[in-house]
């Protein structure tokens, strides 16, 4: 009793002293929201804007630890296939109504109907019901262990709101729906929408009455964020002192960032690995010089490539230190991930040449690489690196960069022989992508696997980690696939990108690596 | 006279429909929106299914015919991106880029007829030199590096003036206006500068070459014989005489004022449709490039008419019988 009325004096200090004290955040990054609707697009600014407004059963907090938001806790039940949740009391949506269990059943149907941009990560999920006012179970199709993991950015909107203002489906974009929902916000988050015009300006203020107060810093009063697209623009704005912090900060400018007066840079490695695919599984390439045969089918050929970039010449000249070389597909924080596997390949390529030749090929071959000019930092600039170090390995590599609206059909369709992709773990765990980039390309999983590598057996392993529950067979049965994927060399990595956000002095901000900045656990250090 | 307009303006849907046809063809090659508008863990059968909606695997004729279809009763189609009705974007976009691009042509305007008088008048001047000089950088640089450049130094450097965006703005009927307020004013000028460098050194240059000319005719020799004030002559004969050309040319810049402000709509974050065209060209927002193209189709074919019809107006000659 004593312990409650002191958290709630604190809590009443804190606030108290947060609106004395009223900072405003101006905000800038490349790129504006899509749409306020927080199930219609699956997209990384819309999803960071929404988090602002919006919140889940659980989060990811900056460091990208799984923390619980508007769940307190929960767990598997006896039953495998059901999760419960215990959701927290006394929470309200910014329009004052009472947040229950029916919101939360509600906005999971709403986010697995048609029109939804997030079904694909509830699709393991058979029926959500609520136990009472505040719990709710989960029950999958056969045990899901990661569920909590698919539900960091699946956020909770009010029943009643919703469906008095006519959006029980979520917004359709490809269809030209255009909802209540897409333009107002009615969340339990910190802040709360005051102003929004799209791709100019959008103004949150915080929530007097949010819940979190002396959970979290919550310094921030009022939100000013603004897309600014052009990098120099972003840079220069910043620099006069227009905006206090900004993301997608270019790396010719970090320099320049971090040694002006009062400004400063935060990096961290960011989810996301940059590597090569290649189509081995092809009995002939479209655009090799060698006919009737895939010299990518070769293990020794990949082997060979795998030696011939130099990454840390691609971190040291291409991207300025910023990069992290790896030797696996996955960034350091995934479940999987494991030092041996993340060991760099020494670069040698007078014995990747000797390799290639060995492998049949003494003078080498000839074959197109695909690259996107827009997507990944300095996309472009590796490729071409690349193409001087495979030129090294007696390998003629012929460059076509272009726009990601042109990249990525060619890896969908698998009309690439070679190429490059970059890849986020948004669950945190290697079964990710696995399901996306190894297993055989087939309807439902291996979407993104454009490499034509089929094995059925690995492809059972993948599947069974699903509904593995034992934690150490599950781990043992990860690390197999990741040992078979690196023995075969089913790609070339080659980094994990770093993240560096710039900022005003003064701003305490840990760069989350996801980039999704949460105002909430932003603090002032004077 | 009415039967002429209704010619050029029959003329001009011709054009319009042409423009409309070949930008469709375009499309194809600029990517597939699909990408865009899934998350990566969409599956194959999610792809196509939306593929089909949007009617993206109709052939382009018919993807066209659509368009236009709906295009003619005002319909413009839906945002990919944002899932917002494309009129709507463009008509809430539409009075930043036309501010700018009247702001940026009255500058142009202003300061080429006056720079250009002075220096033909004072064609041995230091300081008509010295303006025919700086006038080439107006010329030559691109716009994006005009606009680094001032960015650099008026907002990062001296502070003086907002490095993006178009500051506040108010409401004069229904039309957000930056025009009226002091944050409005302020962000206008970069940009406006940027935008309209390369017009006025256009003009300038235009009206200086055709004054020279003129001054040498034998009508100002004795028009100065006349014993007639040197105001007079410049103004009232020479320069009167010197605009046929500079109409037109000034015409078809505003035209590429207007339509092609999206450089410097993209280096100071300014909110209008050239902005939202390149976000669209990104995207592949087939719905908001195709009304954007129109609409630009439609900028110039009027422009062009009304450019004709001042013709008319300035040299008796050339009025329709």
């Amino acid at each position: 009793m004593n312990r409650t009325f002191l958290a709630a004096a604190v809590a009443t200090a804190l606030a108290v002293a947060g609106t004395a004290d009223a900072e405003t955040l101006r905000w800038a990054r490349a790129g504006d929201s899509l749409t306020l609707d927080p199930h219609a697009q699956n997209e990384g600014p819309t999803h960071t804007l929404a988090h602002q407004m919006y919140e889940g059963l659980l989060q990811r907090d900056m460091s990208g630890e799984i923390i619980p938001s508007l769940a307190t806790d929960w767990a598997v039940t006896d039953d495998p296939t059901v999760w419960r949740f215990n959701l927290r009391e006394g929470v309200s949506f910014h329009g004052g109504q009472e947040f229950t269990a029916d919101d939360v059943v509600f906005s999971f149907n709403r986010a697995q109907k048609p029109t939804s941009a997030m079904k694909e990560l509830l699709a393991s999920v058979a029926e959500i019901r609520k136990v009472d006012d505040l719990t709710v179970e989960i029950v999958t199709e056969g045990p899901n262990p990661l569920l909590p993991a698919n539900l960091t950015n699946l956020f909770i909107m009010d029943e009643g709101w919703t469906m008095q203002n006519d959006s029980e489906e979520p917004q359709d974009i490809a269809n030209g729906g255009d909802n209540f929902a897409a333009r107002n916000t009615n969340g339990t988050g910190a802040y709360i929408l005051d102003s929004r015009v799209v791709d100019e300006r959008t103004v949150l203020q915080a929530n007097p009455d949010y819940w979190g107060m002396g959970e979290f810093p919550l310094e921030v009063s009022e939100i000013v964020f603004t897309p600014i697209q052009s990098a120099a623009t972003r840079i220069a704005a910043l620099l006069s002192g227009e905006v206090d912090f900004i993301q997608d900060v270019p790396v010719q400018d970090l320099a320049r960032v971090d040694q002006s007066d009062g400004l400063k840079i935060s990096n961290a490695p960011q989810n996301r690995v940059i590597f090569f695919g290649m189509n081995q599984g092809a009995d002939d390439l479209e655009t090799d010089d060698i006919e009737g045969e895939n010299p990518f089918a070769k293990v020794e050929v990949r082997q060979a490539m795998n030696m011939a970039i130099d990454r840390e010449a691609i971190k040291r000249v291409v991207m300025r230190d910023q990069s992290d070389p790896t030797g696996v597909i996955m960034p350091p924080f995934v479940n999987g991930w494991n030092e041996t596997l993340d060991a760099v390949p020494e670069g040698d390529a007078t014995v990747a040449k000797e390799m290639i030749a060995a492998a049949g090929y003494p003078d080498g071959f000839t074959v197109q690489l695909d690259c996107p000019n827009d997507r990944y930092i300095n996309d472009e600039a590796i490729c071409q690196a690349v193409v001087g170090m495979l030129g090294q390995a007696g390998i003629t590599v012929n460059l076509d960069s272009k726009p990601k609206a042109q990249h990525f059909p060619l890896i969908q369709n698998r009309t690439t022989d070679f190429y490059m992709l970059g890849w986020g773990v948004p669950t945190f765990d290697s079964e990710y992508v696995f399901n996306f980039l190894v297993h055989s390309a087939s309807d439902e999983r291996g979407t993104w696997n454009a490499t034509g590598y089929t094995d059925t057996a690995l492809d059972e392993k993948i599947v069974s980690l699903a509904s593995e529950t034992d934690t150490a067979v599950r781990d043992a049965t990860v690390n197999e696939i990741w040992e078979q994927v690196q023995a075969d060399v089913l790609y070339l990595p080659v980094h994990n990108q770093i993240l560096n956000w710039g900022m005003k002095e003064g701003i305490d901000f840990a760069v989350q690596p996801e980039d999704q900045p949460h105002v909430k656990f932003l603090s002032y250090s004077n | 006279m009415i039967a002429y307009i209704i010619r050029r303006v029959l003329q001009g849907s011709v054009v319009l429909a042409v423009v409309g046809f070949i930008a469709f063809a375009m499309f194809r090659f600029m990517g597939n929106p699909i990408e865009n508008m899934l998350g990566q863990e969409a599956t194959r059968l999610d792809r196509a299914a939306l593929a089909e909606r949007l009617g993206l695997n109709d052939p382009v004729p018919v993807q066209y015919v659509k368009f236009l279809g709906k295009a003619v009763q005002g319909d413009f189609g839906v945002s990919y991106r944002n899932g917002v009705p494309v009129a709507e974007m463009i008509v809430q976009r539409l009075p930043a880029t036309l501010e700018l691009a009247f702001v940026s042509a009255v500058l142009a305007v202003f300061f080429g007829i006056v720079l250009g008088v002075f220096t033909a008048i004072r064609r041995d001047g230091v300081l008509a030199n010295i303006v025919m000089s700086t006038s080439l950088i107006g010329v030559s640089l691109p716009t994006f590096l005009i606009g680094v450049l001032l960015i650099w130094v008026f907002a990062v450097e001296l502070g003086w003036l907002p490095s993006f965006g178009r500051g506040e703005t108010a409401n004069l009927f229904g039309w957000e206006s930056g025009l009226v307020t002091a944050s409005g004013l302020k962000s206008m000028i970069l940009p406006a500068i940027t935008l309209g460098l390369y017009q006025m050194t256009l003009v300038m240059r235009l009206v200086r070459s055709e004054m020279l000319e003129v001054l040498r005719t034998d009508y100002i020799r004795f028009a100065r014989a006349r014993g007639l004030s040197d105001r007079a002559v410049n103004f009232g004969h020479a320069l009167k005489n010197t605009l046929v050309p500079v109409i037109t040319i000034i015409g078809m810049q505003v035209g590429q004022i207007a339509a092609f402000a999206i450089v410097t709509e993209t280096v100071f974050q300014w909110p209008g449709v050239g902005l939202l065209f390149i976000n669209s060209i990104q995207f592949v927002d087939i719905p908001v490039m195709a009304a954007y193209l129109l609409l630009v189709g439609v900028l110039f074919v009027t422009i062009n008419l009304i450019v004709d019809l001042l013709y008319a107006v300035v040299d008796p000659r050339l009025r329709v019988t």
